[in-house]
């Protein structure tokens, strides 16, 4: 099972494993990873599960389509970066064993 | 006796959501986590939609796999309640007799659906929706051919309406005021969402009570007040919802319409909190208190409550949104629109991609309800946050970009 490590905003890391095919939301929530809220359950509607990819990690998660529903959620999250997503839009593959993410220090 | 146990009666999205808040934050000593339902917390809100049209299994309904619970050390008690609390003894009494200490206790009584006094009412296939239970009760009932009956044109009714177009039955809506989303919307939004579910072969009838549900045991048909027989295989009620307040109320707490609490979800005892659907808490932005029936409300109040409990500073105060799903819509709003006197549409109502600004009279927006426009619903929670005022002219311009206009 691919492992993702999620680092708090206060430098906290939180490494857990989680099945091919969840979300990177999902894995956080499953493991009570603090940091990553989750309103709306993984549905693109509220983007309280931002996160940073890792700069080593981008080019395998990519980042949202322009104009997509992830990018306009994003376009006015809390702090939102160019490395911004929202977690429960990327789908953990084999691929994304080792992945890490940050938290922004707010999700509201 | 003195007790270093948590107790938290109710175990949907608020009560689950504290028990592994009050983990993150480091409460070490015990939790009890109980509710009424068979099932470990799950989330509610895909019961009229995704799960509904199948799309959705148990597993994903979950809001923590069942693991998680025992790895968190927290005792679930499921299939029972708390009976009665006693305060003064910080006691509580479950529904089989059992009794526990508790150092702080925390009610995540939630709400439950509104039962008007019905003659038939009491029928096979009259249904609700609240739980997995009933979900599974109304999807058992819908299907090609078959029709069913809404009584109630609230986001319950337009939601399962459209899950159940999708599904291939047919709709009647039944609505006693004279647009649907009456209580929780502005007419614009009202007549865009009835024309919407009348193209998609849903009938509605708006201004229509309802006299009796005939029937012989199944419910056959809605009699309407004005002597109409609509007739339905099954009839969903969805007609509001009602705080589990109660038990709350008899161990003395304050109460007025939601048991009454502050921004670190207190209630009138110290050692007892209350979140989610049954609380009445205040809104600091608008000046206000009122009882929200969301997800978004209860997990803020959840991380409130932990917060407080362990010690932690406040968490920031969120505005209160919501959302809605329905066919291709997604429907998202943020604010209340209290005090507002004016509604202005930016976008293409009739395109079906637009957002409702609502603004008092000095130009501050209060509430923003976005149809297909995430952009306007996310850009308009930072123009409420900042309490930025705008004029008319200048929302309605689409050559002003959301950036523009928030900052």
């Amino acid at each position: 099972m691919p492992k993702i490590t999620f680092i708090e905003h206060n430098g906290t890391p939180h490494t857990v494993q989680t099945a091919v095919g969840k979300s990177v939301m999902q894995a956080a929530i499953e493991n009570n990873v603090p940091g990553i809220d989750a309103d709306c359950g993984g549905e693109c509607a509220c983007a309280t599960c931002h996160v940073y990819v890792d700069a080593a990690w981008i080019a395998k998660t990519g980042l949202p389509e322009p104009g997509s529903q992830e990018a306009s959620m994003l376009s006015f999250a809390a702090v939102s970066q160019p490395d911004s997503r929202l977690s429960c839009q990327i789908k953990v593959t084999e691929d994304l064993d080792g992945l890490v993410v940050r938290m922004p220090e707010g999700q509201h | 006796m003195t007790s270093d146990r948590i107790i938290i009666a109710g175990a949907g999205h608020a009560g689950g959501s504290a028990a592994a808040m009050l983990r993150q934050l480091g409460w070490k000593t015990g939790i009890t986590l109980a509710g009424e339902e068979p099932l470990p917390p799950y989330q509610r809100p895909p019961l009229s939609k995704a799960w509904l049209k199948g799309e959705a299994d148990a597993d994903s309904l979950a809001l923590r796999p069942l693991g998680f619970y025992n790895d968190a050390d927290i005792e679930l008690r499921l299939g029972t309640t708390v009976t009665k609390i006693d305060p003064a003894a910080h006691q509580v009494t479950f529904g089989d007799g059992d009794t526990m200490h508790y150092a702080h206790l925390i009610l995540a009584t939630g709400s439950r659906a509104r039962r008007i006094p019905l003659p038939g009412i009491d029928q096979a296939n009259v249904l609700e929706l609240r739980t997995a239970a009933d979900a599974d009760r109304l999807k058992a009932a819908l299907g090609p051919g078959k029709r069913l009956a809404v009584v109630g044109g609230g986001y319950i009714g337009l939601e399962a309406a459209a899950s159940a177009r999708s599904l291939g039955a047919e709709v009647t809506i039944i609505e006693l005021m004279p647009r649907v989303l009456a209580r929780v919307a502005c007419e614009i939004l009202s007549n865009f969402f009835q024309d919407f579910h009348r193209a998609q072969g849903v009938t509605i009838e708006l201004g229509a009570g309802v006299r009796a549900l005939e029937g012989h045991g199944t419910v056959t048909g809605v009699r309407l007040a004005d002597g109409r027989l609509i007739p339905c295989d099954a009839a969903l009620i969805g007609v509001g919802g009602v705080p589990n307040e109660e038990l709350a109320r008899d161990a003395g707490l304050a109460c007025d319409g939601g048991i009454v609490v502050d921004l670190t979800a207190r209630t009138s005892d110290p050692d007892i909190s209350a979140i989610g659907d049954c609380t009445k808490r205040p809104l600091p932005l608008y000046h206000r208190s009122m009882r929200l029936e969301s997800v978004p409300n209860a997990l803020e109040q959840a991380k409130q409550a932990a917060s407080a409990i362990c010690g932690r500073p406040p968490p920031a105060p969120e505005i209160p949104w919501f959302w809605s799903d329905q066919y291709d819509l997604r429907l998202q709003i943020v604010g209340i629109p209290f005090d507002a006197t004016e509604i202005v549409v930016r976008g293409d109502v009739a395109a079906g991609k637009f957002a409702l600004f609502h603004l008092t009279e000095d130009g501050t927006v209060q509430a923003v309800e976005a149809v297909n426009a995430s952009t306007e619903f996310m850009g308009g929670r930072r123009i409420i946050q900042r309490r930025k005022q705008l004029t008319a002219a200048r929302i309605a311009d689409m050559a002003v970009t959301m950036q523009e206009l928030a900052a």
